[in-house]
């Protein structure tokens, strides 16, 4: 399933009904346990996308607490906590400052979605892990094939590149293929990953 | 024993250490009587700093309320007086007023919580967009960085100085050098730990050959160094950096006996970018200048 939540509910729910504003180390921690219950909620495998558009102010405790603390328990190349992909709407010029600023601290990269539907992918990322998922995205799906002969890597450093990039829950896998995060919440409909 | 101190007729950041000089020597519990009655002026940092040296004192000191009729207006506008009854006994007359103060973009206030930080930008939020696009001829991209830069300024307090302290937001013109400039100033200031404390709090800390309020400083306002061994702390700071270098403003933070500062690129201001041996007070007292955009 494609799941939605809206960050700014997140905030009215778990601090305080009036506040419109994510800043604080307190009011992140409180949205993000907030936002983990929610996620608790809806499976092991899941897409979800993280919408920010009606959040005022972010600032660098809250991203912290919100987008990397988020991140690092659901991302990781060891053994994330569970199959969970995000995608982040409604970032908007000032909410980047921060959001880049945390991503970058703790060396985390994200996928987000603008207004248009075209994705982005931010943070740090080297440039054949960027490459590849910007092939794959171009594609909508694709196999370690298309990214080999797109790229001149061989087949086996291609799988290698997106194994790391669907660790970092910035590609889907299905069986042998791959969906980039971004291209996968185009659909209005819900769709189940595990269909 | 009672001792008067002065305070200078323009009370801002560098004035203040005349204050500081004459109380720093005395003992906690010295009664003291601040005497203002000759002040002209008062920038949010001299206000702010005024109500965290009544904080630091064992003995409730005296206040002597400034004789002018504009000064004492302006202070209450400030709000000054309001918390200043609760830390000095005021003596002189203290001009009330209801009209606002239009340069005055958070009036002193208490920040000692996590909600108070949330008021803060709320309140100011309201008041940024015009006094800082309309009036400094700052870029509209401006607004939310600067509330950011605020609230992580006054999440210090909340985080790290282990008691409450005041923050005060004005835009003025700034006449250190000829024709001035406006400028908008941030001012935070409490008598709390202060950043070498806070940095000794650090699980497994240990000292250094040399350690002193300037290395506290050095480590964590341009190293993002915090107590806290979660790597995502210390952000808060180098995001202030980067949000005054990017308009052209001065960062400046004073605890202990040191004072360090973030210069602008501009010629606007000259200063010392570390101060060593100053005379000490407790806490921390930050303030964030950005002057107006010129041609």
């Amino acid at each position: 399933m494609i799941n939605h939540i809206d960050v700014s509910s997140m905030l009215r729910k778990s601090v305080c009904e009036l506040y419109s504003n994510l800043v604080t180390r307190p009011t992140g921690a409180a949205v993000r346990c907030e936002i983990e219950q929610e996620l608790d909620r809806i499976g092991d495998r899941a897409l979800t996308v993280i919408d920010f558009s009606h959040v005022g102010l972010l600032d660098f405790s809250c991203a912290d607490e919100i987008v990397a603390k988020l991140l690092l328990q659901y991302v990781s190349l060891d053994a994330p906590r569970r199959e969970v992909y995000f995608v982040f709407r409604g970032i908007s010029e000032s909410h980047m400052d921060a959001i880049e600023a945390v991503l970058e601290r703790h060396k985390l990269a994200l996928v987000t979605q603008h207004a248009d539907g075209a994705s982005r992918l931010i943070g740090i990322v080297d440039v054949d892990e960027r490459r590849a998922w910007e092939i794959i995205s171009q594609l909508g799906a694709g196999v370690s094939a298309d990214v080999a002969d797109a790229t001149g890597l061989s087949h086996d450093e291609a799988e290698r590149m997106l194994d790391i990039l669907w660790r970092r829950r910035l590609v889907i896998r299905h069986d042998s293929a791959y969906v980039a995060v971004g291209s996968a919440t185009a659909p209005v409909e819900p769709v189940r990953l595990d269909a | 024993m009672t001792t008067i101190i002065n305070v200078p007729h323009s009370l801002e950041d560098k004035s203040f250490e005349q204050v500081l000089d004459q109380v720093a020597p005395l003992p906690l519990d010295e009664k003291i009587i601040v005497d203002t009655r000759h002040a002209r002026w008062a920038s949010p940092y001299g206000l702010t700093a005024l109500l965290a040296l009544a904080q630091s004192r064992a003995e409730r000191p005296v206040l002597y309320v400034p004789e002018a009729e504009n000064v004492s207006t302006y202070w209450s506008r400030m709000d000054f007086f309001k918390h200043a009854a609760e830390l000095y006994e005021l003596q002189g007359r203290v001009r009330s007023t209801k009209a606002a103060e239009t340069s005055v973009l958070l009036e002193v206030t208490s920040i000692s919580k996590s909600d108070d930080v949330h008021d803060v930008v709320d309140k100011i939020q309201q008041r940024a967009q015009d006094a800082l696009v309309k009036n400094l001829n700052l870029d509209a991209k401006i607004t939310m960085r600067f509330t950011m830069a605020l609230s992580e300024v006054c999440q210090n307090i909340v985080e790290h100085a282990g008691r409450g302290g005041w923050v005060a937001v004005q835009t003025y013109t700034w006449r250190v050098r000829l024709g001035g400039r406006k400028v908008v100033v941030i001012a935070v200031c409490d008598p709390g730990i202060g950043f070498r404390q806070s940095l000794e709090s650090a699980p497994g800390f240990q000292k250094r050959e040399r350690w002193d309020d300037g290395q506290a400083l050095e480590e964590t306002v341009m190293r993002g160094a915090s107590r806290f061994r979660d790597p995502g702390r210390g952000q808060g700071l180098a995001g202030v950096r980067k949000f005054v270098g990017t308009w052209d403003g001065k960062l400046s933070i004073r605890s202990g006996t040191a004072r360090i500062a973030v210069l602008p690129k501009g010629d606007w201001d000259e200063d010392e970018p570390l101060l060593e041996d100053l005379s000490y007070f407790p806490g921390a007292q930050v303030q964030i200048t950005i002057p107006e955009r010129v041609a």
